[in-house]
């Protein structure tokens, strides 16, 4: 299981789940799960699109993640559930049109949304490690004025916090996260460990930062724990992340209600 | 009349099916869809799709029919979401991310021993991005059915759900079920969307679910010329989107047709825009002849 082939795995995949947990932290406390499903979808088009014209993934997964994203962001605060779900569909059905045109392959596409974890090459870790501390520093320097926006929001525009341009860069940090994770985990997975592990963390201490290191020390055990069961039993990395996260979460609710009845 | 249908377009059966099919899934869902945008579940429509696809690729395996496993992936998904349940949209939120997280995993493990099974390749994009020209003609009178009673089920909840949508406060205070008019509408969306996504994928399941009865809604009349107009678009939306992709078979000498998935959605998405432009620019035009 820890044999040379498995390095890179252990490698990209703790860094990617650290992400994931430090960004989960905020998409749950702000309610965008939407968001965090829709961008790296949009990722995924980009990956087509990029295929097609002939360019490295990595351009057209960021391209279309930021596309994703400041279409998002842009939208007003009312119903922005619509503008999500539409610039899913769009993102999703250009994908289609990509790849009903350049004929790409099969395992690619499912590759590209089940993730590769396990064949993660050396001359990605860089790259995956560099975007990721570029994401964790946006966060950093994001960190209060989210909390404050989610907390108050009123006090948070008073004491002169422009909501929308906070939004916008939220949105901008979860779509460069998504172009890194998606080859990685792949689409749907990335937003697995995005929710899952961060929402159990939250039910389990109230406390913002402990919060936050709860949730990135949760999602990099269920990662770990996926790798691993995946590795002992063969079956795809991607059902281990998803039922895992899941079950982080009702496994929490379920202490919750116990220490809530006791009390 | 001809640089609109290419030659050929009715006599062929796939394409006669498939817009016969699109336009009764898009009048289902723009009417179901008119109450997923007032009560800000675009989320839990477009999740239950992807939950459908899971079971879908779940019946695949197993060997059931894949419409039942569709419609119950669907139906389970709406029941763990309002199981998990809360009344704030934004531990809603958290819930339905939840289920939709676990469901993909289910798909990954079904989707990988349904290809280790067998080599039906195509299988994964096929589930995800459906084909209007790949249902076939035995299946119409099913699905037909289907709608037929999500329709009636819908006017039979109408009244309070559009209550408990408007104003739940008030509905509360005047004795309404609120939880178990939520909990029913959440199933009628289930089996609408389990419907669609077989037939016509989950993108385009969503985009019809949501896309139409936004723009409808943007336009802002009364219920009925809400609900007519939202069929309408999206109606219209699967109606010309079946035509070009047909016609795109035409348009690149290379002959690699636009997928109708696109062609559909590229439409629905050009409609919301189109009436946000003008509603926009009209509303400016009588605030400024106002003042």
């Amino acid at each position: 299981m820890f044999s040379s082939f498995m390095t890179n795995a252990w490698i990209v995949g703790t860094v990617v789940a650290l992400l994931a947990g430090a960004t989960g932290f905020f998409v749950v406390l702000r309610g965008s799960s939407f968001a965090a499903h829709a961008i790296p979808n949009g990722a995924f088009a980009g990956a087509a699109g990029a295929a097609l014209v002939g360019v490295t993934p990595l351009v057209g997964l960021i391209t279309f993640a930021v596309m994703a994203s400041v279409g998002i962001g842009a939208s007003r605060r009312h119903r922005s559930d619509v503008a999500t779900a539409m610039a899913l569909v769009m993102m999703l059905a250009l994908g289609a049109a990509f790849l009903s045109l350049s004929a790409a392959y099969e395992p690619q596409v499912e590759a590209l949304l089940f993730g590769e974890i396990l064949g993660v090459a050396t001359t990605s870790i860089a790259p995956v490690v560099i975007i990721a501390s570029l994401c964790a520093a946006a966060l950093a320097v994001m960190y209060r004025p989210l909390l404050f926006n989610a907390a108050a929001p009123d006090l948070a525009a008073v004491r002169g916090l422009n909501p929308q341009r906070l939004e916008m860069g939220f949105m901008l940090t979860l779509a460069l996260g998504a172009a890194l994770t998606v080859p990685v985990v792949g689409a749907l997975l990335t937003f697995s460990l995005t929710v899952g592990p961060p929402a159990a963390a939250r039910l389990v201490t109230r406390r913002p930062g402990s919060a936050l290191v709860a949730s990135m020390v949760l999602s990099v055990i269920t990662l770990w724990a996926s790798i691993a069961a995946s590795y002992q039993s063969n079956l795809p990395v991607g059902f281990f992340v998803g039922s895992l996260s899941a079950l982080a979460y009702v496994a929490a609710r379920v202490l919750t209600q116990w220490r809530g009845r006791r009390v | 009349m001809h640089w609109l249908f290419e030659p050929g377009i009715w006599s062929n059966a796939a394409v006669r099916t498939g817009a016969g099919v699109g336009v009764v899934v898009a009048t289902v869902s723009a009417l179901v869809g008119l109450f997923t945008v007032m009560r800000s579940q675009s989320f839990a429509g477009h999740a239950l799709a992807d939950v459908a696809t899971a079971g879908g690729a779940g019946a695949g395996l197993f060997g059931f029919s894949p419409l039942a496993g569709f419609v119950i992936g669907s139906l389970l998904g709406a029941g763990a979401m309002e199981a998990i349940g809360v009344e704030r949209v934004r531990q809603r939120d958290v819930a339905t991310g939840v289920v939709l997280g676990g469901a993909t995993g289910l798909a990954a493990l079904f989707l990988y021993l349904i290809t280790l099974s067998s080599s039906s390749a195509g299988s994964t994009q096929s589930i995800l991005f459906g084909s209007l020209f790949t249902v076939s003609n035995s299946s119409f009178g099913v699905i037909a059915v289907v709608a037929a009673a999500v329709c009636l089920a819908l006017a039979a909840l109408g009244r309070p759900l559009l209550f408990v949508s408007v104003s739940p406060d008030a509905a509360r205070a005047r004795g309404v079920a609120v939880r178990r008019v939520a909990l029913a509408y959440t199933l009628l969306m289930a089996v609408t969307v389990g419907l669609s996504a077989i037939v016509i994928g989950s993108v385009l399941s969503t985009a019809l679910l949501i896309g139409p009865p936004a723009a409808a809604l943007r336009l802002g009349r009364g219920l009925w010329t809400t609900l007519a107009l939202a069929v309408a678009l999206g109606v219209g939306a699967v109606g010309f989107g079946v035509v070009a992709s047909y016609d795109s078979y035409y348009w690149w000498p290379s002959h690699r047709a636009l997928p109708v998935s696109f062609c559909v959605v590229a439409l629905v998405v050009l409609e919301l825009v189109l009436v946000n432009v003008v509603v926009r620019t009209t509303r400016r035009r009588d605030a400024g002849a106002r003042v």
